[in-house]
């Protein structure tokens, strides 16, 4: 984590906290890397805490919600399609004269498959996603502070945590699962193709070899990651959206940190998820 | 100050730093009903922390604020809310939700009013006649120019008729004419509402047309205190330049 000042509300009700000015003169902890480091975790922890506290206490922004579902999903489907399809295609290409050396070129369908399902469709889809998606939030919501709209709405007794930050990390958590199941099945078309391209099966022949070699444990874990994928897209594009407080320059720095911090999030997730799920296995 | 005038606003011993930099020092305040109250200041003196602590936006660090006889500090995030229903908030940019048109962002306040969309509707509208702005109704806030998001902001600010209306910079980055208009219209509204206002300014022509009674910051403490006309005699060299 960069060692900057810590600002915006949550530093605000932490006077300690927010500057380096507040420190005693002797010891600053805030020039201490691994201090920062637990002191953004643990901001991060209080954030998501009162997300799930704020998710439950109606009433429901179900409206606000739905439109951005639409944002979130819809407007980044055709972004997700044509990766999905070059993913699947070029994973086909790439494969194909390893397993000819094996003589295993039939495989390939199932190969191809289990890697899309199990692990590069819902990776690479939450990695665009967060790229598109945890960017966008995170420079929105920057934007909002630095022209005092959060404050416009906190002062006209709405609550801004619930219509901004709910909504948002809950349409980034329900549209990344329907995204990589979109993305899945495009990049098996993709594979498709690709196997054509120098062979000659048919779609049934096609179709048959990739369900025979995916079970329902390839499906399942893959689609529950993607959960957790979303969820900590929209959480840290909303936190450091939320949170930013240094004007224009903290609006760039707001996208950018939140695309970084949530594809190291990813990655994180997905080691732990395939740990458990290899467990299970 | 006779016995009948109610107190809405009252700060005492406000104190707030930022770090290491003392923004308010010891703040006394009271506004009183029907009141327009401007308060003048350099930039950075602290006049807009001033308004945010009233609203609860910013915690002070020492002293107490009382808006409509509750004091704001001891307040649970339901009941400031109930409180912040009854002060109007004019935010320095007019603070418009940019990713909504004028009608969106006038309904926004309203949301939680119990009332028929029909009535909600008509609200908007004459809210927007107020400030003679019906035209832009269906526009997005990126198609207004400085003036009209100022207007745009005063309407949303009205439209559940608030009490007390905090005005942060109301002609800041407005061309003279503007300015004046909106300065007016500050006047109408108290006029037709009998809202009292708090008014931070350091424009002095709208302090002149807008002021009942002008309070000067100078390094977070209220340097002097009274009527235009007074503090444009004050003996205070500091203060004269102010209007000069």
């Amino acid at each position: 984590m960069n060692p900057q000042p810590i600002v915006g509300p949550e530093a605000e009700k932490t006077p300690e906290l927010k500057s380096p000015d507040n420190a005693a003169s002797v010891f600053q902890p805030h020039s201490f890397p691994l201090y920062r480091f637990f002191l953004e975790v643990t901001l991060l922890t209080k954030f998501t805490a009162r997300y799930f506290k704020e998710v439950l206490k109606p009433p429901y922004e179900f409206n606000e919600l739905i439109r951005q579902c639409y944002l979130i999903g819809y407007k980044s489907f055709p972004l997700v399609s044509v990766t999905g399809f070059i993913m699947g295609l070029v994973l086909t290409i790439q494969s194909r004269p390893t397993l000819a050396e094996f003589g295993a070129e039939s495989w390939l369908p199932a190969m191809v498959a289990v890697s899309i399902i199990r692990e590069i469709g819902p990776v690479i889809t939450a990695l665009i996603f967060a790229g598109k998606v945890g960017s966008g939030i995170g420079a929105e919501l920057a934007s909002m502070k630095v022209t005092e709209q959060i404050d416009a709405m906190e002062v006209s007794g709405m609550n801004p945590f619930k219509y901004i930050v709910v909504t948002r990390i809950a349409a980034a958590t329900i549209m990344l699962p329907a995204l990589v199941v979109i993305a899945d099945t495009i990049s098996l078309y993709g594979a498709y193709i690709g196997v054509n391209l120098k062979g000659d099966v048919n779609v049934h022949l096609f179709l048959s070899q990739v369900f025979e070699k995916l079970a329902f444990i390839d499906v399942l874990p893959a689609l529950i990651k993607t959960l957790f994928f979303g969820f900590s897209v929209g959480l840290i594009g909303c936190y450091k959206g939320y949170n930013s407080n240094k004007g224009t320059e903290g609006v760039g720095e707001a996208a950018n940190a939140s695309v970084v911090y949530a594809s190291l999030m990813i990655f994180i997730i997905d080691m732990i998820a395939v740990q458990i799920t290899s467990f299970m296995m | 100050m006779t016995e009948m005038e109610k107190i809405l606003v009252e700060i005492e011993h406000l104190k707030k730093a930022f770090g290491s930099k003392n923004v308010l020092m010891d703040i006394n305040l009271r506004i009183k009903e029907g009141e327009n109250l401007v308060v003048l200041g350099k930039s950075g003196s602290g006049k807009s922390v001033l308004i945010k602590c009233m609203v609860g936006l910013i915690e002070p660090d020492e002293g107490k604020i009382s808006v409509l006889g509750k004091c704001i500090g001891d307040l649970k995030e339901d009941e400031l809310n109930q409180v912040r229903k009854k002060i109007g908030f004019l935010f320095q940019s007019g603070a418009l939700y940019d990713s909504m048109t004028v009608r969106e962002n006038l309904e926004f306040p309203l949301r939680e009013l119990k009332s028929k969309k029909e009535e909600k509707d008509q609200l908007v509208v004459e809210a927007l006649q107020h400030v003679g702005l019906e035209e832009a109704i269906d526009k997005m806030p990126s198609e207004l120019s400085g003036g009209m998001r100022k207007r745009v902001g005063l309407a949303r600010t009205l439209i559940l008729k608030p009490e007390i209306i905090l005005y942060d910079e109301p002609t800041t980055g407005l061309d003279p004419i503007t300015s004046k208009e909106i300065s007016k219209l500050i006047i109408e509204i108290q006029k037709k509402h009998n809202t009292s206002s708090v008014i931070i300014t350091h424009d002095v022509e709208c302090a002149r047309i807008t002021g009942d009674r002008l309070v000067i910051i100078k390094e977070g403490e209220c340097v002097a205190e009274g009527t235009f006309t007074e503090l444009q005699s004050s003996k205070d060299e500091w203060v004269r330049s102010f209007f000069e």
